[in-house]
């Protein structure tokens, strides 16, 4: 058995593709410290391996009872040691400088909304994606916050991570060296489907890049296209689960849900149509299904939609009509 | 604290050891420095425990200067003053209750912490009038804050004869257990009893007190001496009762838009009168007073357990640790109160 | 400070336990347990218990690493549901933390000891330590009904403000940790007084074994951080009923606040759960090698400033969250101070090897595993404690096995250790030290393989907390897995091992190992009263006059 991680030769053992200008810094001093580690380890360990055989309590051998007293190596160990914590901290905080020092003029910025469990990005055209795209080269600011609870912005190629603390914003940059593929992770425990709020960030040749954010701006034609889009960017894909892309979450699947009655919290049933879909939409708790009566979780998203979009969502969601609904655990 | 006290002992007869020394200590000298010490530490912990809710307090006392500003005119500060005289007094009649435990004057000692335990009385009752006008008023804590409007009538139900049927209760049953102690004729009852009458009717002289300093702060209200409820009905009608709201609103803009559209409005006043700005204030406030209230509830408990230990006769010049280490704890709640006054109710 | 003066004749020194009174026959029937005010009864109570919340914790763990064998990519096909696992990931990590780690030393093995070692009878205030007993079930409790309530999901941190929305039984959780909080409070106040006031004549500060140094060291923290615990959770507790909003970013309070709150107790936590180690392993190092240990004073301070230096780092938790950067600095600063004791500490341990006669039984073996774990415990810490690659590795599995490799390669296995070695101590019964050594052996190995291929998971990106993960991944993941149940069958065996001697162990003579402190010169297990005259104090490390005597199996002290 080959390991996959063994797979890849454009990545070391220990880290992922080098994606960013910090990548090179961070892992330097990662591969610094794990070889002062070694340094240390290695002879702490053979010592002690060492000494456990030669001064092994056996028949005709007695070794000393007196503690050792040696002054100049208790103070050895102790000041050396010293210095190299102070060589370490202030790489770390030279690193950390630099990600935190002011990105350089000119930066794509862009907005990151951090919701359960969705990434949203808003780039400068006013085009929303739930996917990040960067150019390569240019320094990318992310100005991010967050509708609900503690989420965090990791990108393990970039080696950068920073929380979304509701309540205000947070930002963080990077500036991305090698066109491709990346995964973006939620790193701060955020409830239910905290692993599954991921993205792929794309970094794109700036030509890429512009067509990318032309077409991200137009919403698809197609009605159920349309709904499945507003579907994947309006945080609906956090909750309920359809097709196959849905995450399983805490909301009622729309998998081969319309037109069969639904049971309500409050006791009785109604059609799955029209009207109780954009009921629903636009006033979450006012027909709350039976199992779902934390139906408040849900934003009210009445303003936030026109009519017209949630006819389109509406089309989705009869679109699967005969989808099968996932195995509720 | 009670673990102050030796447990006496119990199945080892070290004769050497009189009842009152435990059986793991060697001499009265070395109960009495753990004791103390084991106190000692107890009110570091306690000081750690307020320190959390203090450091809540400089963080948003700092964020939001104006709401702090704002709130504390909520608050009575004749109401504050008067309550930090009793607890002060209290101090001194504690202090006078370890130098009587040390003298052996039982007398004196139980006149002392029953003393203690009746300032401590008033001052929940005092408090209980403040907590009650506020919910009144509305003044509840984070989301449950209702944004003041000047002349908006205010709530009907009787917080303050809530809040006193637990000591009605107690009273009940103290004076019970008082004419117990006439019935069998047992001293050591009626030296118990005694002092807990006294605290029990105490309460209903700090509600009696709060309700006539309210009062005078209600301009003119003239049903002070009327039973509770009526008192709580008639503020409900006097737009006097919140002054300060008009005060503050520097102009005439009714604030009754600014519950509903806060975001809208933005003077000083509208943006600190709601949940998350004046609500936050009365969290902290409620949480601080709050848990400093069930300090004193403690305190009182282990003071009733001295009084039974005294009225048993068991303090002498030897023994009196637990006295004073009550005494240590006491003064550390009083000298929160110290603090907590000038925070809360003397901002402006 | 006057003795009891009472003649005692002390028993031969070699003589064989079993002939006297001692404390487990001292009285019998169910209260004699329950109210018992005897420090070694209610040591013995608290290691039952706490034992029992490493299994409940430890089967948690094993259904966390068996539900990552698989990455789960699809929900509908996994062991559990995202919910699940997450409750499952939550109550191993309140468990562990708050019912196994931090009672397990001081608590357990601490309350049994510390008297004895001290040479007084008993704790200052034995009736507290009965309380903090019972404070300890009651918050065990809380747990138990926060699991079979509708789940936890918080994750053992509790961060706001997804514990405010959490539909969990939060309120439940933050009572218990709030009462265990007070038990810990009483517990860590009762030996700060004991060691102050109850040394008997001749026991100076500086003839203290090192492990009491490591508690009293552990009882300052207890002391000074719980409370803020205590308020911290209090307030959250207020966060849910009443809605306070301090920690609600909704209601204009601040997030981070708590974690500033939180952290300014768990951080020192750490060292509530690592110093009792610490001083654990300097009883092992010494008594194992019958040597005197190097650095005695060295030890002892580092212990203390171990303690007060970690008051000030807890900010290294949260270096991601945006605090301000000169906080940031300031805190990671801080951080390397206090890697340097800790250093100190492992190089006085080997240090003390040298040239000393080394018996290699069950202890001794945990305690040398002890060293290799902790050492990558500690040095990993350099990763995340720079603040440049704590970006890339927070939050992910280079901290889970961090952290591990601190909390359960060094706590744990220290514990371990202590246990085999004051197991005779307490029951009056050998263990079969083969089995014993055995059961180190495997717990290294599956140790290792646990937690070593998570710190790679962690330096390729693979954040914590996940129910799923990337195909990438599945190797290591894998790996983890293979080792824990490998670790689990470990920790089986040593249990079976220490059971097994309750059964069919040998008499334990009074001193089997050779050492040198105080709680070797009473009987094993010792009488009710541990010493019936204050017993004569030496160096806790002088081995000279100490000789195998082979008629009993044990060491005897030489007049």
């Amino acid at each position: 058995m080959i390991p996959a991680f063994f797979a890849d030769i454009n990545e070391s053992f220990w880290f992922p593709k080098q994606a960013s200008t910090f990548a090179k810094d961070v892992d330097f001093l990662y591969d610094a410290i794990l070889w002062i580690s070694i340094f240390f380890f290695v002879p702490i360990v053979a010592a002690m391996i060492y000494f456990s055989i030669k001064y092994r309590d056996r028949p005709g051998y007695k070794g000393s009872t007196e503690a050792i007293h040696n002054t100049t190596i208790e103070i050895l160990w102790s000041v050396i040691p010293t210095f190299i914590a102070g060589w370490i901290f202030w790489m770390g905080l030279v690193g950390y400088l630099d990600m935190q020092r002011p990105p350089p003029a000119g930066t794509e910025d862009i907005k990151v909304i951090a919701k359960r469990w969705n990434w949203n990005f808003k780039y400068k055209n006013g085009a929303e994606h739930p996917e990040l795209h960067v150019p390569v080269g240019k320094a990318a600011k992310m100005i991010m916050r967050s509708d609900d609870v503690l989420h965090s912005f990791y990108v393990p190629a970039f080696r950068i991570k920073r929380d979304i603390v509701p309540g205000r914003y947070n930002y963080t940059w990077f500036q991305p060296t090698i066109e491709g593929t990346y995964d973006l992770f939620c790193s701060e425990y955020c409830g239910d489907n905290h692993s599954t709020m991921n993205a792929k960030v794309f970094v794109d040749s700036e030509e890429k890049y512009a067509k990318f954010l032309a077409e991200a701006i137009k919403e698809p034609e197609d009605l159920v296209e349309r709904g499945k889009w507003l579907y994947e960017r309006k945080a609906c894909k956090g909750c309920h689960y359809a097709g196959k892309d849905g995450a399983q979450g805490p909301g009622p699947s729309y998998n081969g849900s319309w037109g069969k009655p639904v049971p309500l919290a409050v006791g009785g049933e109604v059609q799955f149509d029209e009207n109780y879909v954009s009921e629903s939409i636009l006033n979450p708790i006012a027909k709350a299904r039976k199992g779902y009566e934390n139906a408040s979780a849900m934003p009210s998203y009445k303003g936030q939609l026109k009519e017209e979009q949630i006819e389109a969502l509406i089309a989705f969601i009869k679109s699967l009509e005969s989808a099968t609904p996932p195995t509720k655990k | 604290m009670t673990t102050a006290v030796a447990p006496a002992p119990t199945e080892h007869d070290h004769h050497e050891h009189p009842s009152w020394l435990a059986h793991h200590f060697d001499d009265a000298e070395q109960q009495f420095d753990a004791g103390k010490m084991g106190m000692w530490l107890f009110l570091v912990t306690e000081v750690l425990f307020f320190s959390g809710m203090f450091c809540a307090y400089a963080l948003y006392r700092n964020r939001n200067p104006e709401v702090f500003e704002f709130c504390s005119t909520f608050l009575n500060e004749k109401l504050g003053a008067i309550n930090t005289g009793v607890l002060l007094f209290s101090s001194l009649t504690m202090a006078w209750a370890v130098r009587a435990s040390q003298l052996k004057e039982t007398k004196t000692l139980i006149g002392m912490l029953g003393a203690t335990l009746g300032c401590a009385a008033i001052f929940l009752g005092v408090k209980a009038v403040e907590y009650s006008h506020k919910w009144a008023l509305g003044l509840f804590p984070g989301k449950f804050y209702i944004s003041q409007v000047a002349g908006a009538p205010h709530s009907e139900v009787p917080y303050l004869w809530y809040l006193s049927i637990a000591p009605l209760v107690m009273l009940v049953c103290f004076i019970l257990y008082y004419i117990y102690g006439i019935v069998t004729a047992s001293k050591f009852h009626l030296r118990v009893a005694g002092p807990l009458v006294i605290a029990a009717a105490c309460f209903f002289g700090g509600v009696g007190l709060g309700l006539v300093l309210e009062a005078e702060e209600g301009h003119g209200d003239t049903h002070a001496s009327a039973s509770h409820q009526e008192h709580s009905a008639d503020h409900a009608h006097t737009d006097a009762a919140i002054p300060t709201v008009n005060l503050l609103s520097t102009d005439t803009a009714p604030l009754n838009d600014v519950a509903t559209t806060p975001a809208e409005s933005n003077t000083p006043d509208s943006s600190v009168n709601q949940k998350g700005m004046a609500g936050l204030f009365f969290s902290i406030y409620y949480c601080m007073t709050g848990v400093h209230a069930f300090h004193i509830l403690g305190g009182m408990l282990v003071i009733t357990w001295l009084i039974v230990k005294a009225a048993n006769l068991e303090f002498h010049s030897k023994y009196y640790g637990p006295v004073d280490n009550v005494g240590l704890y006491w003064h550390l709640v009083d000298f929160i109160w110290i603090f907590l006054f000038p925070l809360l109710y003397l901002i402006t | 400070m006057s003795v009891v003066t009472k003649p005692v004749t002390m028993p031969a020194p070699n003589l064989v336990a079993g002939e006297e009174d001692n404390y487990l026959t001292h009285s019998s029937g169910f209260l004699s347990w329950a109210l018992t005010l005897d420090h070694k009864r209610i040591g013995l109570m608290y290691l039952t218990c706490v034992m029992a919340s490493f299994a409940l914790g430890g089967i948690l763990a094993l259904l966390v690493r068996i539900h990552l064998w698989n990455p789960n990519l699809d929900p509908t096909q996994a062991l559990f549901s995202n919910k699940v696992y997450n409750q499952i990931f939550t109550l191993h990590g309140a468990v562990m933390v708050f019912l196994f780690i931090i009672p397990s030393i001081p608590a357990a093995l601490g309350n049994f000891l510390l008297p004895i070692m001290l040479g007084s009878k008993d704790v200052a205030f034995p009736r507290l330590n009965l309380g903090s007993f019972y404070l300890w079930v009651a918050g065990a409790l809380f747990f138990l009904f926060s699991m079979f309530a509708t789940g936890l999901d918080t994750g053992w941190t509790f961060y706001t403000p997804y514990s405010i929305e959490s539909q969990g039984p939060v309120v439940a959780a933050t009572m218990g940790v709030f009462v265990l909080g007070f038990s810990s409070i009483f517990t860590g106040l009762n030996f700060i007084v004991t060691i102050n006031t109850m040394r008997p004549p001749g026991m100076t500060w500086f003839r203290m074994p090192l492990f009491l140094w490591a508690i009293y060291s552990t009882a300052i923290i207890q002391v000074l951080a719980t409370p803020v615990l205590g308020i911290t959770m209090l307030l959250l507790a207020a966060e849910r009923i009443l809605g306070i909003g301090i920690f609600d970013a909704k209601m204009n309070g601040d997030p981070v606040a708590f974690q500033h709150f939180f952290w300014f107790y768990s951080h020192p936590a750490v060292y509530i759960m690592i110093l009792p180690a610490m001083g654990i392993i300097s009883e092992l190092m010494s008594v194992h090698s019958h040597k005197g240990i190097l650095g005695y004073r060295m030890i002892a301070y580092s212990s203390i400033a171990i303690a007060l230096f970690g008051f000030l780092v807890w900010g290294h938790h949260m270096f991601t969250s945006g605090m301000a950067d000169v906080t940031t600095i300031v805190f990671s600063a801080l951080t390397f101070t206090v890697s340097i004791p800790s250093a100190i500490k492992v190089f006085n341990w080997i240090g003390t090897m040298y040239q000393g006669t080394v018996s290699l039984n069950t202890p001794m073996v945990y305690a040398l595993a002890f060293i290799f774990l902790f050492t990558i415990g500690g040095l990993t810490g350099l990763f995340l404690g720079a603040l440049s690659t704590d970006m890339h590795l927070h939050a992910t599995y280079f901290v889970v096995a961090h952290f591990h490799y601190v909390m359960m390669g060094g706590t744990l296995v220290a514990f371990l250790g202590g246990l085999f070695h004051w197991w005779p101590k307490m029951t009056g019964k050998m263990f079969n030290d083969f089995a014993g050594i055995v059961s180190a052996a495997i717990v290294f190995v599956g140790f290792n393989l646990t937690f070593l291929p998570q710190f790679v998971l962690g330096t390729r990106g693979m954040p914590r907390r996940y129910a799923s993960y990337a195909l990438e991944f599945q190797d290591l993941h894998r790996l983890s897995t293979i080792g824990a149940v490998m670790l689990g069958t470990g920790l089986l065996v040593a249990a079976l091992t220490l059971l097994h001697s309750l059964f069919y162990g040998s008499k334990a003579p009074r001193n089997p190992w050779g050492g040198a402190t105080l709680e070797w010169e009473c009987s094993s297990p010792p009488p009710h009263d541990n010493f019936s005259s204050a017993p004569t104090v030496g160096d806790p490390y002088d081995f000279s006059n100490i000789e195998y005597d082979p008629k009993v199996g044990g060491y005897f002290k030489k007049k």
